[in-house]
């Protein structure tokens, strides 16, 4: 019988595969576009699992706003991530070292 | 806690929300041509919001019922007192930026709205009573501020620094978001007010989990060291009216936001998230210090000395008293007047082809050409090291009276060390200043707008300040008991 339990380790796993992707990866900051993404969905999983276990729609209701929320951030990277591309012809993490200190 | 009640307390917020789709239209219809009377009439809704909030401070409100939809939102003392520091944050950034922009002509129409957008989230921050009006806040902002920081798109360091600024947001918003999640299955409810009931006989691991989640991914938005890492790059590639707004506006929402969480929220417990906070405030006090000694670029020396503040501040925190609370709030208010007289003499210190001089070893000698500038950006110095007849020392003074009070004797002796550190680099800035052989690097004239915000902001932290002592104690001491107004 797969519990609560299961879905808390399954969400745990794929918060901290998105973490690693953030801190790790050097070579492509799309990558890590994706590694928030797979950290948004964690939580997601997270809130509907406690949400069915609980049953509260509330966490239901909050991974709507989530999901919504994601939608515009991963918007507004991308358009950041152009304007980045336009000036220096690259989006390799190690490039992005035009300050230091 | 009918509908019409709900809107009446949330007042402030649908005028900001609403003028600012309105001016968005406008801005789309008329264009660029149009940016300086936008941020115009986004200063007179600023100031129009400010009024409205300011009964809730006043106390006349004391005893009503302030909760709108449901416990949602708080339109109390402190989401009030917050909010004027972030509007006036938000209205200096407004009036700094057309002269700054216009030398690019990356004066843009959206510049005043997003700042608009940014205050409204801000102030759904500072008033939530809900994690869910919390996550949508803190998004509404930090969306906003992504783009700000990118907003001048033909600069190199300006698009790194919306980069770097988003992706490390975007993880600290991840972790504080899965910090919710656990926070909602361990006690069952999102709202603060119920959390507390939930935590009032002890908190199991995951719960802990929970609440160290949420406040790490705080402290990246407060930029409290070890989470400090963007602030240096960001504040220095970020458009200079930006950082202006990032050091005063932004600082004061999460700040409010760690205060509501961790004394509304978590407040049944106060000994699980201590250790938390004061482990933060003294690596912040610490790296804050440390790392400013090598900048040689003023932004940045700005941003290590903002990790510097937000650890002294973290110290009234850390108390978990109603005097702490209060004396965070008194540091906070004197901190966005030093950052907001720092950042407007920075803006001002332009080259003879109008461009910023940001290399400190470029202001030598500035009290000879250019005095009064010279004087102000000197006394912000000596204020941010807490030198005594300066309003600085005021903030630093009633934060450590707190953390004695509440038996912090170890946290506040390291806490004065590493002031002492500290000043060591804001004392340097001053040699430079009046010591050094004059490099006429700095020429020009500033606006009147600049010169007027220079000198209103620098009589507030002369010792002239001090009158005002009183006056700031009783509004941050009622600010604070409403956080303590134990349901």
């Amino acid at each position: 019988m797969i519990g609560i339990t299961h879905y808390v380790i399954v969400s745990t796993i794929l918060f901290v595969l998105g973490v690693l992707g953030i801190i790790l990866n050097r070579k492509n900051v799309i990558i890590m576009l994706m590694s928030i993404e797979l950290i948004l969905l964690s939580v997601n999983l997270n809130l509907v699992a406690f949400s069915a276990f609980l049953g509260d729609l509330v966490g239901q209701i909050f991974a709507m706003f989530v999901l919504t929320v994601a939608a515009g951030e991963a918007a507004i990277g991308l358009a950041i991530l152009v304007i980045y591309f336009r000036g220096r012809g690259t989006i390799a993490v190690d490039d992005v070292n035009r300050m230091k200190g | 806690m009918n509908l019409l009640h709900s809107l009446q307390l949330t007042a402030a917020e649908e005028l900001i929300s609403v003028a600012g789709l309105v001016l968005l239209l406008v801005a789309a219809w008329s264009g660029d041509r149009a940016s300086r009377a936008i941020s115009i009439a986004t200063v007179g809704v600023l100031v129009a919001a400010a009024a409205i909030a300011l009964p809730a401070l006043c106390g006349s409100l004391a005893g009503a019922d302030v909760s709108a939809f449901g416990g949602q939102y708080k339109a109390d003392a402190f989401s009030a007192f917050a909010k004027l520091l972030i509007y006036v944050g938000a209205a200096v950034t407004l009036i700094v930026a057309p002269a700054f922009f216009d030398r690019f002509r990356a004066m843009r129409a959206e510049f005043p709205i997003l700042v608009l957008f940014a205050a409204l989230g801000m102030g759904i921050m500072v008033s939530a009573g809900d994690l869910l009006t919390l996550y949508i806040g803190l998004e509404l902002n930090s969306l906003a501020a992504y783009v700000l920081a990118a907003f001048l798109r033909t600069d190199d360091r300006s698009a790194e620094a919306g980069l770097k600024y988003f992706v490390l947001g975007s993880l600290a918003s991840g972790i504080l978001l899965y910090g919710i999640s656990l926070t909602y299955g361990f006690s069952g409810t999102t709202s603060f007010d119920a959390i507390r009931v939930a935590y009032a006989h002890g908190m199991s691991i995951g719960a802990t989990f929970g609440m160290v989640l949420i406040l790490v991914g705080l402290g990246f938005k407060i930029s409290a060291a070890p989470f400090h890492m963007w602030t240096p790059d960001v504040y220095e590639g970020a458009p200079t009216p930006v950082t202006t707004f990032f050091a005063t506006a932004p600082k004061v929402a999460a700040l409010g936001l760690l205060m509501r969480i961790s004394l509304e929220a978590f407040g049944a417990q106060p000994d699980a998230w201590r250790q938390v906070i004061v482990a933060a405030s003294l690596l912040s006090i610490v790296v804050g210090a440390l790392g400013a000694i090598g900048q040689s670029n003023i932004k940045r020396l700005m941003a290590y000395s903002s990790i510097n503040n937000v650890g002294f501040m973290l110290i009234g925190l850390a108390a978990g008293t109603k005097a702490g609370a209060s004396a965070m709030l008194v540091y906070l208010a004197i901190y966005v007047a030093m950052s907001v007289a720092g950042f407007v003499a920075i803006l001002m210190l332009r080259d003879a082809d109008g461009n910023q001089v940001e290399t400190i070893a470029d202001l030598g000698g500035l009290s000879r050409t250019r005095p009064g500038l010279a004087a102000a950006l000197a006394m912000v110095m000596f204020s941010l090291a807490g030198i005594p007849p300066l309003f600085g020392f005021w903030g630093k003074f009633v934060v450590f009276q707190a953390a004695v009070q509440a038996n912090l004797l170890a946290l506040a002796s390291i806490g004065i060390a590493a002031s002492v550190i500290g000043a060591f680099y804001y004392l340097k800035v001053v040699k430079v200043l009046y010591f050094d052989e004059p490099t006429d690097k700095v020429q020009g004239n500033s606006d009147l707008a600049h010169s007027i915000l220079l000198v209103v902001f620098s009589v507030v932290l002369s010792p002239l300040g001090y009158l005002l002592t009183g006056w700031l104690n009783t509004l941050a001491s009622s600010a604070a008991s409403a956080l303590f107004h134990v349901v």
